[in-house]
Protein backbone atom coordinates (compact mmCIF):
# COMPACT_ATOMS: atom_id res chain seq x y z
CA UNK A 1 0.00 0.00 0.00
CA UNK A 2 2.92 2.32 0.60
CA UNK A 3 3.42 2.62 -3.15
CA UNK A 4 0.70 5.29 -3.02
CA UNK A 5 3.46 7.54 -1.72
CA UNK A 6 5.69 6.74 -4.67
CA UNK A 7 4.40 9.40 -7.02
CA UNK A 8 5.21 13.01 -6.24
CA UNK A 9 2.42 15.03 -7.76
CA UNK A 10 -0.57 12.98 -6.64
CA UNK A 11 -3.68 13.94 -4.75
CA UNK A 12 -4.37 11.03 -2.41
CA UNK A 13 -7.86 10.97 -0.90
CA UNK A 14 -8.20 9.18 2.44
CA UNK A 15 -11.90 8.51 2.81
CA UNK A 16 -13.15 7.58 6.24
CA UNK A 17 -16.38 7.44 8.21
CA UNK A 18 -17.51 7.95 11.79
CA UNK A 19 -17.21 4.23 12.43
CA UNK A 20 -13.76 3.87 10.79
CA UNK A 21 -11.64 6.95 11.39
CA UNK A 22 -8.86 7.73 8.96
CA UNK A 23 -6.71 10.20 10.90
CA UNK A 24 -4.55 7.40 12.24
CA UNK A 25 -3.77 6.24 8.71
CA UNK A 26 -3.02 9.83 7.68
CA UNK A 27 -0.52 10.13 10.52
CA UNK A 28 0.98 6.77 9.61
CA UNK A 29 1.52 7.90 6.01
CA UNK A 30 3.00 11.18 7.25
CA UNK A 31 5.41 9.16 9.36
CA UNK A 32 6.44 7.12 6.31
CA UNK A 33 7.15 10.31 4.36
CA UNK A 34 9.07 11.88 7.25
CA UNK A 35 11.20 8.74 7.63
CA UNK A 36 12.56 9.45 4.14
CA UNK A 37 13.78 12.80 5.39
CA UNK A 38 11.07 14.90 3.73
CA UNK A 39 9.33 17.79 5.37
CA UNK A 40 5.54 17.56 5.72
CA UNK A 41 3.25 20.56 5.82
CA UNK A 42 0.06 19.84 7.77
CA UNK A 43 -3.05 21.98 7.56
CA UNK A 44 -4.81 21.23 10.84
CA UNK A 45 -8.49 22.15 10.86
CA UNK A 46 -10.13 19.60 13.15
CA UNK A 47 -7.75 18.80 15.97
CA UNK A 48 -5.21 20.79 17.90
CA UNK A 49 -1.52 20.60 17.10
CA UNK A 50 -0.88 18.86 20.39
CA UNK A 51 -3.39 16.13 19.64
CA UNK A 52 -2.10 15.68 16.09
CA UNK A 53 1.51 15.32 17.16
CA UNK A 54 0.59 12.90 19.94
CA UNK A 55 2.11 9.48 19.38
CA UNK A 56 4.53 10.53 16.64
CA UNK A 57 8.21 10.13 17.35
CA UNK A 58 10.49 13.13 17.74
CA UNK A 59 12.10 12.72 14.30
CA UNK A 60 8.70 12.82 12.61
CA UNK A 61 7.57 15.76 14.70
CA UNK A 62 10.69 17.69 13.83
CA UNK A 63 9.87 17.38 10.11
CA UNK A 64 6.23 18.30 10.61
CA UNK A 65 5.15 21.91 10.11
CA UNK A 66 1.66 22.46 11.52
CA UNK A 67 -0.57 25.25 10.17
CA UNK A 68 -3.31 25.70 12.75
CA UNK A 69 -6.86 26.67 11.76
CA UNK A 70 -8.38 24.59 14.55
CA UNK A 71 -8.23 27.26 17.23
CA UNK A 72 -9.94 29.96 15.18
CA UNK A 73 -12.14 28.39 12.49
CA UNK A 74 -14.10 31.53 11.71
CA UNK A 75 -11.18 33.91 11.72
CA UNK A 76 -12.27 35.97 14.69
CA UNK A 77 -8.63 36.83 15.29
CA UNK A 78 -8.18 37.85 11.69
CA UNK A 79 -6.77 35.00 9.65
CA UNK A 80 -6.86 34.90 5.87
CA UNK A 81 -9.58 32.38 5.31
CA UNK A 82 -9.23 28.64 4.90
CA UNK A 83 -8.21 28.54 1.24
CA UNK A 84 -5.72 31.35 1.75
CA UNK A 85 -4.07 29.39 4.51
CA UNK A 86 -4.11 26.27 2.32
CA UNK A 87 -2.19 28.12 -0.38
CA UNK A 88 0.14 29.65 2.21
CA UNK A 89 1.16 26.22 3.52
CA UNK A 90 3.59 25.79 0.66
CA UNK A 91 5.14 29.25 0.78
CA UNK A 92 7.34 28.46 3.72
CA UNK A 93 8.15 24.96 2.51
CA UNK A 94 11.58 23.88 1.43
CA UNK A 95 12.11 23.89 -2.34
CA UNK A 96 11.83 20.56 -4.05
CA UNK A 97 9.47 17.67 -3.39
CA UNK A 98 6.84 18.56 -0.88
CA UNK A 99 4.05 16.74 0.94
CA UNK A 100 0.97 18.56 2.17
CA UNK A 101 -1.39 16.76 4.54
CA UNK A 102 -4.86 18.30 4.86
CA UNK A 103 -6.86 17.43 7.98
CA UNK A 104 -9.39 17.63 6.64
CA UNK A 105 -10.73 18.30 3.17
CA UNK A 106 -14.20 17.90 4.66
CA UNK A 107 -13.64 20.88 6.89
CA UNK A 108 -12.52 22.95 3.90
CA UNK A 109 -15.54 21.79 1.90
CA UNK A 110 -17.86 23.01 4.65
CA UNK A 111 -16.18 26.41 4.83
CA UNK A 112 -15.45 27.15 1.20
CA UNK A 113 -17.22 26.58 -2.10
CA UNK A 114 -16.47 23.21 -3.63
CA UNK A 115 -15.38 24.71 -6.94
CA UNK A 116 -12.93 27.09 -5.23
CA UNK A 117 -11.44 24.25 -3.21
CA UNK A 118 -11.03 22.10 -6.32
CA UNK A 119 -9.35 24.96 -8.17
CA UNK A 120 -7.01 25.57 -5.24
CA UNK A 121 -6.07 21.90 -5.00
CA UNK A 122 -5.41 21.75 -8.72
CA UNK A 123 -3.30 24.88 -8.57
CA UNK A 124 -1.18 23.42 -5.76
CA UNK A 125 0.23 20.90 -8.18
CA UNK A 126 1.34 23.71 -10.46
CA UNK A 127 3.01 25.74 -7.77
CA UNK A 128 6.06 27.51 -9.23
CA UNK A 129 8.36 26.64 -6.36
CA UNK A 130 7.30 22.99 -6.44
CA UNK A 131 6.38 22.32 -10.07
CA UNK A 132 4.57 18.99 -10.30
CA UNK A 133 6.12 17.72 -7.10
CA UNK A 134 3.51 18.48 -4.48
CA UNK A 135 1.95 15.41 -3.00
CA UNK A 136 -1.34 16.14 -1.20
CA UNK A 137 -2.73 13.69 1.36
CA UNK A 138 -6.32 14.78 2.03
CA UNK A 139 -8.56 13.32 4.72
CA UNK A 140 -12.19 13.25 3.60
CA UNK A 141 -15.18 12.22 5.73
CA UNK A 142 -17.38 10.64 3.11
CA UNK A 143 -20.45 10.46 5.37
CA UNK A 144 -20.57 14.24 5.78
CA UNK A 145 -21.01 15.29 2.18
CA UNK A 146 -23.38 14.65 -0.64
CA UNK A 147 -22.49 12.90 -3.87
CA UNK A 148 -21.72 16.18 -5.70
CA UNK A 149 -18.73 17.39 -3.65
CA UNK A 150 -17.48 13.83 -3.22
CA UNK A 151 -17.59 13.26 -6.93
CA UNK A 152 -15.78 16.52 -7.64
CA UNK A 153 -12.90 15.64 -5.34
CA UNK A 154 -12.75 12.08 -6.60
CA UNK A 155 -12.36 13.36 -10.13
CA UNK A 156 -9.28 15.31 -9.02
CA UNK A 157 -7.68 12.50 -7.07
CA UNK A 158 -5.10 10.16 -8.54
CA UNK A 159 -5.47 7.67 -5.69
CA UNK A 160 -8.36 6.93 -3.34
CA UNK A 161 -7.94 5.04 -0.09
CA UNK A 162 -11.15 4.08 1.68
CA UNK A 163 -10.77 3.07 5.30
CA UNK A 164 -13.19 0.44 6.46
CA UNK A 165 -13.45 -2.80 8.29
CA UNK A 166 -14.17 -6.42 7.52
CA UNK A 167 -14.21 -9.53 9.67
CA UNK A 168 -12.92 -7.55 12.63
CA UNK A 169 -9.95 -6.07 10.75
CA UNK A 170 -9.26 -2.58 9.50
CA UNK A 171 -9.03 -2.41 5.76
CA UNK A 172 -7.80 0.10 3.24
CA UNK A 173 -9.31 -0.19 -0.18
CA UNK A 174 -6.94 1.47 -2.62
CA UNK A 175 -8.39 2.59 -5.93
CA UNK A 176 -6.07 3.90 -8.60
CA UNK A 177 -8.05 5.08 -11.62
CA UNK A 178 -5.97 5.18 -14.76
CA UNK A 179 -7.34 6.97 -17.83
CA UNK A 180 -7.30 4.77 -20.93
CA UNK A 181 -6.08 1.86 -18.81
CA UNK A 182 -7.64 -0.59 -16.46
CA UNK A 183 -8.07 0.85 -12.98
CA UNK A 184 -6.23 -0.79 -10.15
CA UNK A 185 -8.12 -1.73 -7.02
CA UNK A 186 -6.69 -3.61 -4.11
CA UNK A 187 -7.65 -4.20 -0.47
CA UNK A 188 -5.11 -4.26 2.34
CA UNK A 189 -5.66 -5.54 5.86
CA UNK A 190 -3.62 -3.61 8.35
CA UNK A 191 -3.30 -2.31 11.84
CA UNK A 192 -1.61 0.81 13.16
CA UNK A 193 0.81 0.36 16.00
CA UNK A 194 1.08 2.88 18.86
CA UNK A 195 4.03 4.59 17.15
CA UNK A 196 1.91 4.95 13.97
CA UNK A 197 3.89 2.43 12.00
CA UNK A 198 1.84 0.23 9.68
CA UNK A 199 1.56 -3.51 10.09
CA UNK A 200 0.01 -5.41 7.23
CA UNK A 201 -1.82 -8.70 7.56
CA UNK A 202 -2.80 -11.42 5.18
CA UNK A 203 -6.37 -11.64 4.05
CA UNK A 204 -8.22 -13.26 6.93
CA UNK A 205 -10.28 -16.42 6.60
CA UNK A 206 -14.01 -16.11 6.10
CA UNK A 207 -14.73 -17.28 9.64
CA UNK A 208 -15.29 -14.19 11.74
CA UNK A 209 -13.20 -13.70 14.80
CA UNK A 210 -14.94 -14.58 18.05
CA UNK A 211 -16.97 -11.66 19.21
CA UNK A 212 -15.57 -9.95 22.23
CA UNK A 213 -17.92 -8.38 24.67
CA UNK A 214 -17.48 -5.08 26.50
CA UNK A 215 -14.31 -4.52 28.45
CA UNK A 216 -16.10 -4.79 31.77
CA UNK A 217 -19.25 -6.89 31.25
CA UNK A 218 -20.54 -6.48 34.74
CA UNK A 219 -24.17 -5.92 33.78
CA UNK A 220 -26.41 -8.89 33.05
CA UNK A 221 -29.22 -7.64 30.83
CA UNK A 222 -31.30 -10.75 31.57
CA UNK A 223 -31.24 -10.25 35.31
CA UNK A 224 -34.12 -8.76 37.25
CA UNK A 225 -36.51 -8.72 34.32
CA UNK A 226 -40.16 -8.13 35.06
CA UNK A 227 -41.23 -10.52 32.32
CA UNK A 228 -40.40 -14.13 31.61
CA UNK A 229 -38.33 -14.86 28.52
CA UNK A 230 -37.92 -18.57 29.17
CA UNK A 231 -40.29 -21.55 29.02
CA UNK A 232 -40.33 -24.39 31.48
CA UNK A 233 -40.34 -27.94 30.17
CA UNK A 234 -44.03 -28.32 30.97
CA UNK A 235 -44.88 -25.05 29.25
CA UNK A 236 -42.86 -26.06 26.19
CA UNK A 237 -44.69 -29.37 25.94
CA UNK A 238 -48.06 -27.68 26.30
CA UNK A 239 -47.14 -25.22 23.58
CA UNK A 240 -46.01 -27.95 21.22
CA UNK A 241 -49.23 -29.96 21.67
CA UNK A 242 -51.53 -27.00 21.26
CA UNK A 243 -53.66 -27.23 18.14
CA UNK A 244 -54.03 -24.00 16.28
CA UNK A 245 -57.67 -22.96 15.87
CA UNK A 246 -57.66 -22.58 12.10
CA UNK A 247 -55.25 -25.34 11.26
CA UNK A 248 -57.03 -28.00 9.22
CA UNK A 249 -55.53 -31.06 10.84
CA UNK A 250 -56.37 -34.67 10.04
CA UNK A 251 -58.35 -34.95 13.27
CA UNK A 252 -60.54 -32.07 12.30
CA UNK A 253 -61.07 -33.49 8.85
CA UNK A 254 -62.20 -36.78 10.31
CA UNK A 255 -64.58 -35.06 12.67
CA UNK A 256 -66.21 -33.32 9.73
CA UNK A 257 -66.42 -36.41 7.58
CA UNK A 258 -67.78 -38.53 10.38
CA UNK A 259 -69.82 -36.33 12.64
CA UNK A 260 -70.64 -37.71 16.08
CA UNK A 261 -74.15 -38.82 17.20
CA UNK A 262 -76.82 -36.14 17.48
CA UNK A 263 -76.99 -36.53 21.24
CA UNK A 264 -73.38 -35.57 21.62
CA UNK A 265 -73.34 -32.72 19.13
CA UNK A 266 -75.19 -29.46 18.94
CA UNK A 267 -77.78 -28.93 16.28
CA UNK A 268 -79.01 -25.88 14.51
CA UNK A 269 -82.75 -25.49 14.04
CA UNK A 270 -83.79 -23.17 11.25
CA UNK A 271 -87.33 -21.97 10.72
CA UNK A 272 -87.60 -20.06 7.49
CA UNK A 273 -89.82 -17.02 7.32
CA UNK A 274 -92.81 -16.92 5.10
CA UNK A 275 -91.08 -14.47 2.80
CA UNK A 276 -87.93 -16.52 2.44
CA UNK A 277 -87.18 -17.84 -1.00
CA UNK A 278 -85.95 -21.36 -0.87
CA UNK A 279 -84.20 -22.43 -3.98
CA UNK A 280 -84.92 -26.07 -4.51
CA UNK A 281 -81.79 -26.42 -6.54
CA UNK A 282 -78.91 -26.52 -4.07
CA UNK A 283 -75.78 -25.06 -5.74
CA UNK A 284 -73.61 -27.13 -3.43
CA UNK A 285 -75.38 -30.29 -4.27
CA UNK A 286 -72.64 -31.49 -6.52
CA UNK A 287 -69.91 -31.08 -3.96
CA UNK A 288 -68.53 -34.30 -2.62
CA UNK A 289 -67.77 -33.57 1.00
CA UNK B 1 -26.20 9.25 37.41
CA UNK B 2 -26.52 5.65 36.33
CA UNK B 3 -23.87 3.34 37.78
CA UNK B 4 -24.51 0.79 35.02
CA UNK B 5 -23.52 3.32 32.37
CA UNK B 6 -20.41 4.20 34.35
CA UNK B 7 -19.49 0.52 34.38
CA UNK B 8 -19.94 0.23 30.65
CA UNK B 9 -17.80 3.30 30.04
CA UNK B 10 -15.30 2.23 32.69
CA UNK B 11 -15.37 5.61 34.40
CA UNK B 12 -16.38 6.88 37.81
CA UNK B 13 -16.71 10.30 39.46
CA UNK B 14 -13.42 9.56 41.19
CA UNK B 15 -11.52 9.01 37.94
CA UNK B 16 -13.22 10.84 35.09
CA UNK B 17 -11.52 11.25 31.74
CA UNK B 18 -10.36 14.69 30.64
CA UNK B 19 -9.97 16.53 27.38
CA UNK B 20 -12.76 14.62 25.64
CA UNK B 21 -15.72 15.51 23.48
CA UNK B 22 -18.66 13.16 23.98
CA UNK B 23 -21.49 13.15 21.48
CA UNK B 24 -24.94 12.01 22.58
CA UNK B 25 -27.44 11.00 19.89
CA UNK B 26 -30.95 9.67 19.99
CA UNK B 27 -33.13 8.15 17.32
CA UNK B 28 -36.75 7.08 17.78
CA UNK B 29 -36.43 7.57 21.50
CA UNK B 30 -35.60 10.29 24.00
CA UNK B 31 -31.92 10.50 24.84
CA UNK B 32 -32.44 13.16 27.49
CA UNK B 33 -31.60 10.66 30.22
CA UNK B 34 -28.01 10.73 28.98
CA UNK B 35 -27.89 14.48 29.56
CA UNK B 36 -29.17 14.03 33.09
CA UNK B 37 -26.63 11.28 33.65
CA UNK B 38 -23.65 13.38 32.65
CA UNK B 39 -24.93 16.43 34.51
CA UNK B 40 -25.15 14.49 37.76
CA UNK B 41 -21.92 12.60 36.99
CA UNK B 42 -19.78 15.70 36.58
CA UNK B 43 -21.37 17.52 39.53
CA UNK B 44 -20.58 14.52 41.70
CA UNK B 45 -17.08 14.45 40.22
CA UNK B 46 -16.59 17.98 41.61
CA UNK B 47 -16.22 19.56 38.18
CA UNK B 48 -17.20 23.08 37.23
CA UNK B 49 -20.15 22.65 34.87
CA UNK B 50 -21.51 25.11 32.36
CA UNK B 51 -24.88 23.82 31.23
CA UNK B 52 -26.34 25.41 28.10
CA UNK B 53 -29.94 24.25 28.43
CA UNK B 54 -31.96 25.16 25.37
CA UNK B 55 -34.67 22.56 25.68
CA UNK B 56 -36.07 22.59 29.21
CA UNK B 57 -36.35 24.89 32.17
CA UNK B 58 -34.08 24.91 35.18
CA UNK B 59 -36.75 23.43 37.40
CA UNK B 60 -37.12 20.44 35.10
CA UNK B 61 -33.44 19.56 35.31
CA UNK B 62 -33.46 20.24 39.05
CA UNK B 63 -36.36 17.88 39.69
CA UNK B 64 -34.74 15.11 37.70
CA UNK B 65 -31.35 15.87 39.21
CA UNK B 66 -32.73 15.43 42.72
CA UNK B 67 -33.84 11.92 41.78
CA UNK B 68 -30.30 11.28 40.61
CA UNK B 69 -28.79 12.61 43.80
CA UNK B 70 -27.71 16.13 42.90
CA UNK B 71 -29.12 19.49 43.94
CA UNK B 72 -28.78 21.96 41.08
CA UNK B 73 -29.86 24.92 43.21
CA UNK B 74 -27.12 24.23 45.72
CA UNK B 75 -24.59 23.64 42.92
CA UNK B 76 -25.52 26.93 41.32
CA UNK B 77 -25.34 28.81 44.61
CA UNK B 78 -21.85 27.56 45.42
CA UNK B 79 -20.64 28.45 41.94
CA UNK B 80 -20.12 24.92 40.68
CA UNK B 81 -22.93 25.11 38.13
CA UNK B 82 -23.38 27.90 35.62
CA UNK B 83 -26.81 27.39 34.11
CA UNK B 84 -27.88 29.09 30.91
CA UNK B 85 -31.66 28.87 30.59
CA UNK B 86 -32.31 29.13 26.87
CA UNK B 87 -36.08 29.30 27.17
CA UNK B 88 -35.93 32.37 29.39
CA UNK B 89 -33.34 34.08 27.21
CA UNK B 90 -35.44 33.44 24.12
CA UNK B 91 -38.37 35.29 25.69
CA UNK B 92 -36.10 38.19 26.55
CA UNK B 93 -34.78 38.31 23.00
CA UNK B 94 -38.21 38.31 21.45
CA UNK B 95 -39.96 40.65 23.86
CA UNK B 96 -37.13 42.60 25.43
CA UNK B 97 -35.37 45.75 24.37
CA UNK B 98 -33.26 45.49 21.24
CA UNK B 99 -30.45 47.41 22.86
CA UNK B 100 -30.25 44.95 25.72
CA UNK B 101 -27.38 42.51 25.13
CA UNK B 102 -28.43 38.88 24.97
CA UNK B 103 -26.51 35.66 24.51
CA UNK B 104 -29.09 34.46 21.99
CA UNK B 105 -29.17 37.70 20.01
CA UNK B 106 -28.66 35.71 16.82
CA UNK B 107 -32.38 34.91 16.97
CA UNK B 108 -33.26 38.58 16.65
CA UNK B 109 -30.65 39.23 14.02
CA UNK B 110 -31.54 36.12 11.99
CA UNK B 111 -27.88 35.36 11.76
CA UNK B 112 -25.74 32.35 12.55
CA UNK B 113 -23.28 34.19 14.76
CA UNK B 114 -22.84 32.14 17.93
CA UNK B 115 -19.91 34.19 19.14
CA UNK B 116 -21.90 35.61 22.07
CA UNK B 117 -22.87 32.10 23.17
CA UNK B 118 -19.25 30.99 22.95
CA UNK B 119 -18.12 34.02 24.95
CA UNK B 120 -20.66 33.12 27.63
CA UNK B 121 -19.19 29.61 27.85
CA UNK B 122 -15.64 30.91 27.84
CA UNK B 123 -16.36 33.37 30.62
CA UNK B 124 -18.20 30.74 32.67
CA UNK B 125 -15.46 28.12 32.56
CA UNK B 126 -12.23 30.09 32.35
CA UNK B 127 -10.77 30.46 35.83
CA UNK B 128 -11.18 33.98 37.11
CA UNK B 129 -7.74 34.04 38.63
CA UNK B 130 -8.85 34.91 42.14
CA UNK B 131 -8.34 31.36 43.34
CA UNK B 132 -12.03 30.61 43.90
CA UNK B 133 -12.38 28.35 40.82
CA UNK B 134 -9.30 26.26 41.46
CA UNK B 135 -11.18 24.05 43.91
CA UNK B 136 -13.02 22.33 41.04
CA UNK B 137 -11.49 19.36 39.27
CA UNK B 138 -11.82 20.56 35.64
CA UNK B 139 -14.44 22.41 33.58
CA UNK B 140 -17.22 20.72 31.65
CA UNK B 141 -19.55 22.12 29.01
CA UNK B 142 -22.90 20.38 28.61
CA UNK B 143 -25.30 21.33 25.79
CA UNK B 144 -28.93 20.21 25.52
CA UNK B 145 -29.37 20.18 22.64
CA UNK B 146 -27.70 21.31 19.42
CA UNK B 147 -30.64 20.44 17.18
CA UNK B 148 -32.52 23.31 18.80
CA UNK B 149 -29.98 25.72 17.31
CA UNK B 150 -30.75 24.37 13.85
CA UNK B 151 -34.45 24.87 14.54
CA UNK B 152 -33.72 28.46 15.49
CA UNK B 153 -32.23 29.07 12.06
CA UNK B 154 -28.54 28.68 12.82
CA UNK B 155 -26.57 27.10 10.01
CA UNK B 156 -25.05 23.70 10.67
CA UNK B 157 -21.53 24.94 9.90
CA UNK B 158 -21.96 27.70 12.50
CA UNK B 159 -22.95 25.09 15.10
CA UNK B 160 -19.91 23.00 14.14
CA UNK B 161 -17.64 26.00 14.53
CA UNK B 162 -19.22 26.85 17.88
CA UNK B 163 -18.46 23.35 19.16
CA UNK B 164 -14.96 23.59 17.71
CA UNK B 165 -14.30 26.86 19.54
CA UNK B 166 -15.61 25.24 22.72
CA UNK B 167 -13.39 22.20 22.20
CA UNK B 168 -10.37 24.40 21.62
CA UNK B 169 -11.02 26.29 24.84
CA UNK B 170 -12.55 23.69 27.14
CA UNK B 171 -10.83 20.48 25.98
CA UNK B 172 -7.46 21.68 24.73
CA UNK B 173 -6.76 24.81 26.76
CA UNK B 174 -8.56 24.06 30.04
CA UNK B 175 -8.26 20.22 29.81
CA UNK B 176 -11.96 19.80 30.40
CA UNK B 177 -14.77 17.94 28.63
CA UNK B 178 -17.58 18.85 26.27
CA UNK B 179 -20.80 16.84 26.10
CA UNK B 180 -23.51 17.66 23.58
CA UNK B 181 -26.76 16.07 22.51
CA UNK B 182 -28.02 16.06 18.94
CA UNK B 183 -31.08 14.31 17.60
CA UNK B 184 -30.95 11.96 14.66
CA UNK B 185 -33.48 13.09 12.10
CA UNK B 186 -33.33 9.89 10.10
CA UNK B 187 -37.06 9.74 9.50
CA UNK B 188 -37.49 13.39 8.60
CA UNK B 189 -34.56 13.29 6.12
CA UNK B 190 -33.12 16.55 7.40
CA UNK B 191 -29.87 16.74 5.46
CA UNK B 192 -28.46 19.59 7.51
CA UNK B 193 -29.09 17.78 10.79
CA UNK B 194 -27.61 14.58 9.40
CA UNK B 195 -24.51 16.45 8.25
CA UNK B 196 -24.19 18.10 11.66
CA UNK B 197 -24.49 14.78 13.45
CA UNK B 198 -21.93 13.02 11.24
CA UNK B 199 -19.49 15.92 11.34
CA UNK B 200 -19.75 16.08 15.15
CA UNK B 201 -19.21 12.34 15.21
CA UNK B 202 -15.85 12.84 13.52
CA UNK B 203 -14.88 15.40 16.17
CA UNK B 204 -15.83 13.21 19.10
CA UNK B 205 -13.90 10.59 21.03
CA UNK B 206 -17.00 8.88 22.40
CA UNK B 207 -20.46 8.52 20.86
CA UNK B 208 -23.45 7.31 22.85
CA UNK B 209 -26.44 6.60 20.68
CA UNK B 210 -29.81 5.77 22.21
CA UNK B 211 -32.13 4.07 19.75
CA UNK B 212 -35.66 2.83 19.97
CA UNK B 213 -36.27 -0.80 19.18
CA UNK B 214 -36.63 -1.64 15.50
CA UNK B 215 -39.66 -3.76 16.30
CA UNK B 216 -41.47 -0.83 17.86
CA UNK B 217 -42.62 0.12 21.31
CA UNK B 218 -42.17 -2.34 24.12
CA UNK B 219 -43.31 -1.84 27.68
CA UNK B 220 -40.32 -3.37 29.35
CA UNK B 221 -37.44 -2.50 27.05
CA UNK B 222 -37.33 1.04 25.74
CA UNK B 223 -34.44 0.72 23.38
CA UNK B 224 -30.79 0.04 23.01
CA UNK B 225 -27.70 2.06 23.65
CA UNK B 226 -24.81 1.97 21.20
CA UNK B 227 -21.42 3.00 22.49
CA UNK B 228 -18.69 3.85 20.00
CA UNK B 229 -15.21 4.82 21.07
CA UNK B 230 -13.19 6.75 18.54
CA UNK B 231 -9.55 7.31 19.06
CA UNK B 232 -6.32 7.63 17.24
CA UNK B 233 -4.80 4.55 18.76
CA UNK B 234 -7.76 2.25 19.13
CA UNK B 235 -6.77 -1.15 17.79
CA UNK B 236 -9.94 -2.03 15.96
CA UNK B 237 -9.24 -5.72 15.70
CA UNK B 238 -8.28 -6.27 19.29
CA UNK B 239 -10.76 -4.84 21.70
CA UNK B 240 -14.42 -4.26 21.09
CA UNK B 241 -14.93 -0.55 20.75
CA UNK B 242 -18.53 -0.64 19.76
CA UNK B 243 -21.16 -2.58 21.52
CA UNK B 244 -24.88 -2.48 22.09
CA UNK B 245 -26.72 -2.84 25.30
CA UNK B 246 -30.41 -2.90 26.05
CA UNK B 247 -31.85 -0.24 28.23
CA UNK B 248 -35.00 0.41 30.11
CA UNK B 249 -35.87 3.88 31.25
CA UNK B 250 -37.87 3.93 34.43
CA UNK B 251 -40.16 6.78 35.25
CA UNK B 252 -40.26 8.80 32.10
CA UNK B 253 -38.96 11.46 31.68
CA UNK B 254 -35.63 9.96 32.38
CA UNK B 255 -35.55 9.80 36.12
CA UNK B 256 -33.67 6.56 36.23
CA UNK B 257 -32.46 4.08 33.69
CA UNK B 258 -31.55 0.49 34.04
CA UNK B 259 -28.98 -0.51 31.51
Amino acid sequence: MLQILASRGDLVLLRDSVEWEGRSLLKALIREVALKGEQVQVLGCEVSEEVFREGLDSDTNSRLVYHDIFRDPQGWTGNWGPLGILRACLRGAEPGPCTLAVDSLSWLLLHAPCSALCQTLRALGHDNSHPGRVRVLGLLHEDVHGPGPLGALRSLAQIEVTVGGNLGFTTAQVFHPKPRHRSIEQTYWFSILPNFSLEFHKEPLLEPRPHRGPQSPTVDAMADLTFNVHLSKKEREARDTLALPFHFSSEKQQSLLHPALASSTSQIFYEPDADDYLDQEDPDDDLDI
Amino acid sequence: MFPELNNLLNVSPDKPEQGKFTLLCDAKTDGGFLVHHFLSFYLKANCKVCFVALLQSFSHYNIVGQKLGVNLIAARDRGQLVFFEGLKSTVEVLFGSKEQPNTLKFIRESSSDLKSLYEFVQKALTPSGDGSATSWKFPVLLVDDLSVLLSLGVEAVAVLDFIQYCRATVCCQLKGNVVALVHDSDQTEDEENAMLMNALGHQSSLILRAEGLVTGFCKDVHGQLKILRRGLLQPKNDEAEQWNTLLKVIEIPCARARI
